[in-house]
């Protein structure tokens, strides 16, 4: 096997090196095999697409997860970093999406907790010396921030300053960086660059883990590349243009037999236009009767917020539907229900289902008023609606009567999937529909929502494999940081062209609320 | 006993015998067993006990717990809780008793007058927990001070004597069947109504839903906000005829009355089987726990044990009846 730590043999020893990183969690392969090579001096970016791999192997340099096979060296003596703290005071520090800060306290107190500058004898803070020396970091990176303000009344990028400030307090060498970018403006990137260029020096390195390839061709000196857990490639970020590393990240064929047909264009069911909340931004499509539209992209590209928002369970800023032609006004997810608007959640635990109730009274709830007779409700007749969903759907359980817990993940799905059945929905979207379950019943949920398009249902489906899209959707719309960046039709789309709409980072010239 | 039979690894109900859809019956039974159980050995240490006088003056102390439990079943099954029932029932006693004497209406007026202050409180303590958020815990307790404030204000802090309204007090103490109080027969009555509309009807279907998953409700189109302050409303309306019971029994509307019944209300939904972490309820075991209550303080009493023990025990009782709940759900949600 080649790979960027040919070099680990030679004068210049690699300052963080991980050899043949094996990692398995129950039912998957996180990371199989895997090597890499951080150079002192260099910003080594490390892509891949969802669930390449990425993040466990970051976990595995921050102390949070343990390999199961192969090791880790840090300037070429083997090391192992059991915790978080381990990680932090070898000197690798990471710097997560979310940041690990107390809003209530100060930016001096988040940046030493625990480790408080003491007066009388180790018993009352030393407040003066906590500010000074918080302050001093900051001065280096040259931002400047009050030390004594609350941190919750930063702006995101001030409170990642933070974050590095206090990577800086415990003398790291390494900085492990995942996606840092996602949430800054155009100038707030500018000035991280520069303190990411300042940090640098011979004896350190940064990891920059993003998806932005604009950003990882201007910061990287080397990209990792990693696909499916395994190690792909690693080169000179100037030998690689955008094109070659998303030929990298995706690289997998599908069997065009697999791909559906095009088909002929129906009637519009579903207009969305200008659809704007919180998350997302002027989202705008169409569905037709009987197809399958894929929402392809990142994740955290805003698609399951553009469905929230559209069923009314999150508020809308802006945008108009328009089903079956006519204007709807769709503010909580029961007028989305009465439009027969049905949203199966990927977190079907949470959104979904009553747990502890059984497969029928699940199956039966949003259509409650259907099984009412003289203002009663008809157990009987709501049993035996489920039985024949029970087999219709193939939902293994021994009863209706089953507490939902009981059932396996693919199972629940499908009283899910059953409830708006009943409720007569048209319009089904699915967030998700085979993550978490196994791969026998991945193929029976494709064949249930080619089977329901074939009956005229409507349906969106969200998904983050690739595979997945390709093989299903007649239709792709792609997001991006809570944007449309593309529809594609099946025909036309390939792997390399999702992946290029989904990672079309448009930035908010905006006003970039830069604390300098 | 019928047993599961799973097909294909199938998961069959959890540790086998019993199906879930019988645990509820089970759980029921359970709690008449306990009932049964300490009747019998009360009878067997003081054969007073199981004079029928005792045993009707037990079933008329148990009617204001019971019926502010069947009230609080409603609520405790959306995951909420109320603690206005207590003073809330001195303060709508105070209404019902102003509107007779001090309005000189009729008694139909001042009852239904009562009833409608009971459902007025419940209307704001659902507002404010289902439309404002507020925590159930301190919106209602701070409503249980509104309550106690207006039930001494309204009453200037006297009690009111009802023995000049004509018919008033065979609400409670009449007996329309010979050798029963009316009480009683109101509690059987309308916990036969409640039990209705907690298992037949969308209220407490809908209730429970909201009580096992809020957001999964909401998300399958119902109106979690409004059927969350119906439940409130409901048990605000058991509060009101708790009050009128209450001061019927007793003559007059005592402003000071009340304070601990909702504990006793909650420890009854408790022991009958309610899950105060909601999505679970009962109003037949609510009942059954007023009962349970009032038989173990009536018990002890005739065997000469003290007051303040008796609280002792009924404490251990309901946190046994919690212990059970935790038991029955195993510790931890999936």
């Amino acid at each position: 096997m080649t790979f960027g730590a040919d070099t680990s043999a030679g004068p210049a020893c690699p300052l963080l090196e991980a050899r043949g990183i094996t990692k398995t969690f129950p039912g998957v392969t996180a990371l199989a095999d895997v090597s890499l090579a951080i150079r002192g001096g260099e910003v080594h970016a490390v892509v891949g697409e969802n669930g390449a791999g990425k993040s466990t192997l970051m976990k595995i340099f921050a102390g949070l997860y343990q390999p199961d096979a192969g090791e880790l060296r840090l300037r070429g003596q083997p090391v192992t970093l059991p915790t978080p703290l381990a990680a932090r005071e070898r000197g690798i520090s990471v710097i997560h999406q979310e940041f690990f800060l107390m809003n209530h306290l100060s930016v001096a107190q988040n940046i030493f907790i625990g480790r408080e500058p003491k007066l009388a004898g180790g018993i009352v803070n030393d407040d003066r010396t906590l500010n000074r020396a918080a302050g001093e970091l900051l001065e280096r990176l040259g931002v400047a921030i009050d030390p004594q303000i609350q941190v919750g009344r930063l702006t995101i990028a001030a409170q990642q300053m933070v974050e590095i400030a206090k990577a800086l307090s415990y003398d790291s060498s390494v900085l492990i960086m995942d996606e840092p970018t996602a949430a800054l403006t155009e100038s707030e990137v500018a000035t991280l660059f520069r303190i990411i260029r300042g940090f640098v020096t011979p004896t350190t390195a940064v990891v920059y883990i993003s998806h932005r390839m604009e950003e990882i061709k201007a910061i990287a000196s080397r990209i990792t590349v990693l696909r499916d857990g395994r190690f792909v490639d690693c080169r000179p970020a100037a030998d690689l243009a955008v094109a070659e590393v998303i030929q990298l990240m995706v690289g997998r064929q599908i069997a065009t037999g697999l791909r559906p047909a095009p088909r002929t264009p129906t009637d519009t069911v579903l207009a969305v236009r200008g659809l704007t909340s919180a998350v997302v931004h002027d989202v705008s499509f169409e569905l037709q009767r009987g197809e399958i539209l894929g929402f392809a992209g990142l994740m955290g590209a805003g698609r399951t917020e553009t469905a929230r928002a559209l069923v009314g369970a999150d508020p809308k800023t802006a945008g108009t539907v328009t089903v079956g032609g006519v204007p709807a006004r769709i503010v909580r997810p029961a007028d989305a229900v009465r439009l027969g608007i049905g949203y199966l959640s990927e977190d079907r635990k949470r959104y979904g289902l009553l747990l502890r109730q059984s497969v029928a009274a699940n199956i039966g709830l949003p259509s409650l008023r259907e099984f009412l007779r003289f203002g009663l409700i008809g157990d009987r007749r709501m049993r035996a609606t489920a039985e024949t969903y029970r087999e219709s759907l193939a939902i293994k359980t021994p009863s209706v009567a089953q507490q939902l817990r009981n059932l396996s993940g693919g199972n629940q799905k499908k009283v899910v999937l059953a409830k708006w059945l009943e409720r007569d929905c048209n319009i089904l979207i699915f967030d998700e529909p085979t993550r978490g379950i196994d791969v026998g019943a991945k193929q029976e949920i494709y064949d249930l929502l080619r089977r329901l398009a074939g009956q005229g249902k409507s349906i969106i489906m969200i998904s983050s494999e690739l595979e997945e899209v390709l093989r299903m959707a007649d239709r792709i719309v792609v997001m991006c940081a809570g944007r449309v960046t593309g529809v594609l039709d099946n025909a036309a789309a390939t792997q390399e062209s999702i992946m290029k709409l989904a990672t079309q980072f448009a930035r908010p010239a905006g006003p970039g609320k830069e604390r300098q | 006993m019928t047993t599961v039979v799973s097909p294909g690894g199938v998961p069959s109900a959890r540790k086998g015998l019993i199906p879930d859809r019988y645990k509820g019956f089970l759980q029921q039974a359970m709690v008449l067993v306990t009932l049964v159980v300490l009747v019998v050995f009360f009878s067997a240490m003081k054969p007073a006990f199981i004079s029928w006088s005792n045993i009707s003056s037990l079933l008329l102390a148990s009617v204001v717990t019971a019926i502010q439990a069947i009230g609080l079943t409603f609520v405790i099954a959306t995951g909420g809780i109320d603690l206005t029932p207590g003073l809330g029932m001195a303060a709508t006693a105070v209404v019902a008793a102003l509107l007779m004497t001090g309005a000189g209406l009729p008694v139909a007026v001042g009852v239904l007058g009562g009833v409608a202050a009971g459902a007025l409180l419940g209307l704001v303590n659902g507002t404010l927990i289902a439309r404002v958020k507020m925590q159930p815990m301190i919106a209602t307790l701070a409503m249980m001070m509104v309550c106690w404030g207006t039930a001494l204000v309204l009453s200037g802090g006297r009690n009111l004597s009802l023995r000049g309204v004509a018919g008033y007090d065979k609400i409670a103490v009449g007996e329309l069947i010979p050798g029963l109080y009316n009480g009683v027969l109101i509690l059987v009555v309308l916990a036969i109504i409640a039990g209705v509309v907690m298992n037949k009807t969308v209220v407490g279907r809908y209730a429970l839903a909201i009580g096992s998953n809020k957001e999964a409700t909401r998300i399958s189109g119902i109106n979690v906000v409004r059927w969350e302050i119906l439940a409130y409303v409901i048990c605000g309306i058991f509060t009101g005829v708790s009050g009128v019971i209450m001061s019927s029994r007793l003559f007059a509307a005592v402003p000071t009355t009340g304070q601990g019944y909702e504990m006793y209300a909650i420890a009854a939904a408790v022991i009958g089987g309610t899950s105060l972490r909601g999505g679970r309820a009962s109003v037949f075991g609510a009942v059954i726990g007023a009962v349970t209550i009032q038989t173990i303080f009536n018990g002890l009493t005739v065997m000469g044990v003290q007051d303040q023990w008796q609280k002792v025990v009924l404490g251990a009782v309901v946190l046994g009846a919690v212990f059970i709940d935790i038991m029955r759900r195993g510790g931890k949600e999936e």
